[in-house]
């Protein structure tokens, strides 16, 4: 295969004021006549405009505006810059120290502290002090994957679903309620609590599929109003008698039944829990979903071309109900891991942005199920990496939204990342950015 | 096409409006029976009055609670039934206005005759303060939000303008110690947005609606980052920003209710109807307006006729961010005078919706504004006079009357023809 071939960008690639790659020509290789190495292949493809390249270098550019953030809000470094000309190291020396010193503590809060290791072998600190950090990043990347799933799913079906933030709202509330309202043993009261939010958040999917199967308004504008709704409807209900902690006079539910706990897996000491288990069994029912079930195949359908659908006998209407439902039902799991993982109490901020952070899930992960998940693990990691930013470094954790709008920003637009860093085009153009269809 | 099916269309679309207007009539009359009996029956026999000012002294309006509650909402049933006569086709929206206010006068004398003793009064004027403080955030996204829009450009990213608005008019406006370079501060953040919407949208034909959360979270992001870096630790060096003063306009701000409220103001109030009213005739009456509508609504006829569509999508993207981040820094330089994280909170979404229940019109765009403001300040009356009705039912109201307005329960809406359709010329 030589370079080139197939390289047929799509139509944003085209657009984007490059021409397509020039046609398939025989590249001078050190030997004439003989075939390229592996090696030599693996490093021409390797500065190509693939998905893998495109993805780590969207968040090299990300990571590197994140630190001239760094630079520019620090008033010791900005200062040092006020002499730069007299003496330039000293400036670029503090920039260093500042970016180094966050991005550091960065990664030792999103995989590993060395200084714990060091520890745990020298016996000072336990062995889970070394886990702390891996388990805090599938703690936050549990309830990413379920909303990043339902955001996917639906966009695989031609439908946008703003709406993942309402449906882990309700989700929420259906586990919530459920969690302290009744008692059960343990696990069976888990499971009960989850059905309760699969059938909330599923409600809240229903309605803009229905409006959208029924009278054609379309579903983000509907689920963005929906947001708000289901985030309003929380707060009435969370200070209702009955609903609220009686010992308490601010905005907060009684707190959920310990049996209704997803169990933490590793020990008490860690957060990591069942949560995680679950998301990655809801990625393979997914990928099961999309690829070999009948709906799956419909909804694929559906979505890459409604009207081919119909005319093929598929239903369309009803591919959409079903398929904001099943979204619907995904993000209010994302919701329930919230309130029986972490959280354990309903408060107006239980669910906080995983909703919105879904989409952002959905299109790094390039709305499949698998990528779903490492894109996931990675904001978990740039979450919990970003807590340890802000006690050690003293860099405020929204930094960490910064980088994950900026990274998806920049996997949003591969011929932007492509031009940067003057890639050449991939042979497998998979980097379409999904056309917007309007409202 | 035929005169034939241009009658037999006009001929549809008569029985269409007359079955519209009956089954609004219907809805009238059973929604004003409604209250007749159920407002009749909960209020109480203490007067209501609403006040001609800001408190409970001065001149008033007074209806007797449980008279009031029913007549109302017998003039309510009487617009609908005036509707199913067929007085409808001229007086369609008269009538129904009628209607919906007698219901909602209906609904306040039930309310205020039932507060508790001592606050049996609506202060009018205090009302109508509120709901253009409400309001006027709303007006300025959502008219910035019909400037992309009507080009083709979705623009979901209203929240991040106007938090981007908020931060660098606060920023700017304490560093200046000005509040007009807070203003132009404000503009710019706006447009700082508008131009990563404006490039990524046109140049790279990213999808808008994922353009616009992203931008949205950025904006979250940056000022949070800024705001924990800079202005928590020392407010007063860079977050206690010059507001500007209340501009009482001599003769007109003398006459009564509307006086005080529409000529006693910040700048903002004059410089958001000053807006609609600048971008109402700019729209439909200029060249500029008919091409940035035609560039909205057909692209490519646009461009044949030689219309530069990309250059005139990204001029009214920025603009628009300019007009969005003007209304930010309503927030930080009239309301508060001082930036809080993530201080928008949702506003930009209502502003959304009043773009998209306004029709994608500057004028739709101002009353829509001034509905979801009226709501959200009845909310806090209601909240402050301790009635049963919770506040956070009020408040959803715009976003439960823009998805009827979306699924065309009242009146359909409809975008531009265009609008999110990235323009690839080919």
């Amino acid at each position: 295969m030589s370079e080139g071939a197939g390289a047929a960008a799509p139509g944003p690639e085209r657009s984007g004021g490059k021409a397509p790659p020039e046609a398939p020509r025989e590249r001078a290789t050190h030997r004439a006549g003989s075939e390229p190495t592996f090696l030599q292949r693996f490093l021409r493809n390797i500065w190509s405009a693939n998905t893998v390249t495109v993805t780590v270098l969207a968040i090299v550019l990300a990571m590197v505006i994140g630190a001239i953030l760094i630079i520019v809000s620090d008033p010791e470094v900005l200062a040092a810059f006020g002499y730069f000309f007299a003496a330039p190291g000293s400036a670029l020396r503090e920039s260093w120290a500042v970016v180094s010193d966050a991005y550091a503590n960065l990664l030792k809060g999103a995989i590993v502290d060395p200084a714990a290791v060091q520890g745990a072998i020298n016996g000072t600190n336990s062995w889970e002090l070394v886990f702390q950090s891996i388990s805090e990043t599938l703690t936050y990347a549990a309830p990413l994957i379920f909303t990043g799933l339902a955001v996917a799913l639906a966009f695989r079906g031609g439908l946008f679903n703003i709406g993942a933030q309402g449906q882990a709202i309700l989700g929420a509330i259906g586990a919530g309620v459920l969690g302290f309202a009744l008692n059960l043993p343990l696990l069976l009261h888990m499971i009960v609590a989850l059905i309760g939010a699969v059938f909330a958040g599923a409600l809240w999917g229903f309605v803009p599929g229905y409006l959208k199967a029924r009278t054609g308004a379309h579903e983000v504008i509907t689920t963005i109003m929906l947001n708000y709704v289901a985030l309003l409807f929380l707060s009435w209900l969370i200070i209702q008698e009955g609903i609220q902690d009686p010992g308490r006079s601010d905005a907060i539910s009684k707190p959920v039944d310990s049996d209704s706990y997803l169990i933490d897996l590793p020990g008490p000491s860690l957060r990591a829990n069942l949560g995680m288990v679950f998301g990655v069994l809801a990625c393979a029912g997914v990928a099961w979903l999309l690829g070999r079930s009948t709906f799956g195949f419909e909804l694929r359908a559906v979505g890459s071309n409604p009207d081919a659908a119909r005319t093929a006998g598929m239903s369309v209407t009803r591919t959409y109900v079903l398929t904001m439902v099943v979204s619907g039902a995904l993000a209010g799991l994302g919701g329930a891991a919230l309130v029986l993982g972490t959280a354990h109490n309903l408060t107006v901020l239980v669910v906080g942005q995983i909703g919105f952070n879904g989409i952002l899930v959905a299109l790094l992960g390039r709305a499949k199920p698998w990528g779903v998940l490492l894109a996931a693990l990675l904001f978990g990691a740039l979450q919990a990496g970003g807590n340890r930013m802000q006690s050690y470094s003293g860099i405020s954790v929204e930094l960490v939204t910064v980088l994950q709008a900026l990274i998806v920003l920049f996997i949003a637009a591969p011929a932007f990342v492509k031009t940067i860093f003057q890639l050449r085009a991939a042979r497998a153009a998979r980097l379409e950015t999904s056309l917007a269809k309007g409202w | 096409m035929s005169t034939a099916t241009i009658e037999e269309l006009e001929a549809t679309e008569q029985r269409a409006l007359l079955t519209k207007a009956r089954v609004t009539g219907a809805i009238l009359i059973l929604a004003g029976a409604f209250s007749a009996i159920a407002f009749g029956a909960l209020a109480t026999g203490q007067d209501a009055r609403f006040t001609l000012s800001e408190d409970a002294a001065g001149a008033a309006l007074t209806v007797h609670g449980t008279t009031g509650a029913i007549v109302f909402g017998v003039i309510a049933a009487g617009a609908g039934a005036a509707l199913i006569l067929g007085v409808a086709k001229r007086w369609y929206l008269w009538l129904l206005g009628i209607g919906v206010v007698a219901i909602l006068l209906s609904f306040l004398c039930w309310q205020i005759s039932s507060a508790p003793p001592g606050l049996n009064y609506m202060p009018l004027i205090d009302i109508a303060r509120g709901t253009f403080n409400a309001a006027l955030p709303l007006i300025f996204g959502a008219l910035g939000g019909v400037l992309c829009e009507r080009s083709g450009v979705i623009n979901v990213a209203i929240e991040g303008q106007l938090l981007m608005g908020a931060f660098a008019g606060a920023l700017v406006g304490t560093l200046a110690a000005s509040a007009w370079a807070g203003l132009a501060a404000a503009a710019v953040g706006g447009l700082l947005i508008s131009l990563l919407l404006a490039f990524f949208a046109i140049r790279y034909l990213v999808d808008q609606v994922v353009l616009g959360i992203v931008l949205n979270l950025f904006a979250v992001g940056l000022t949070g980052f800024l705001y924990e870096r800079l202005m928590q630790t020392n407010q007063a060096q860079y977050n206690q920003p010059v507001g500007f003063p209340v501009w009482r306009i001599p003769v007109l701000a003398d006459i009564p209710v509307i006086g005080p409220v529409l000529f006693e103001a910040s700048i903002f109030l004059y410089l958001a109807l000053a807006a609609v009213v600048i971008i109402h005739i700019g729209l439909f009456r200029t060249r500029w307006g008919l091409r940035t509508r035609a560039v909205g609504e057909h692209p490519t006829a646009a461009d044949t006729v030689g219309v530069r569509v990309r250059g005139t999508r990204y001029r009214n993207v920025l603009l628009g961010g300019v007009v969005a981040g003007v209304g930010g820094a309503f927030y930080t330089l009239a309301l508060v005078s001082q930036f809080t994280k993530n201080m928008i909170g949702g506003k930009g979404f209502i502003a959304l919706a009043a773009m998209i229940f306004g029709r994608w019109s500057p004028t739709g765009a101002l009353f829509a504004a001034l509905f979801f403001g009226f709501a959200d300040k009845l909310a806090t009356y209601l909240g402050a006079i301790s009635s049963p009705i919770p506040s956070q039912f009020l408040n959803m109201l715009p976003y439960l009357a823009t998805i009827l307005a979306v699924a065309g329960l009242v009146g359909r809406v409809r975008a531009p023809a265009a609008d999110g359709k990235p323009y690839v010329k080919g």
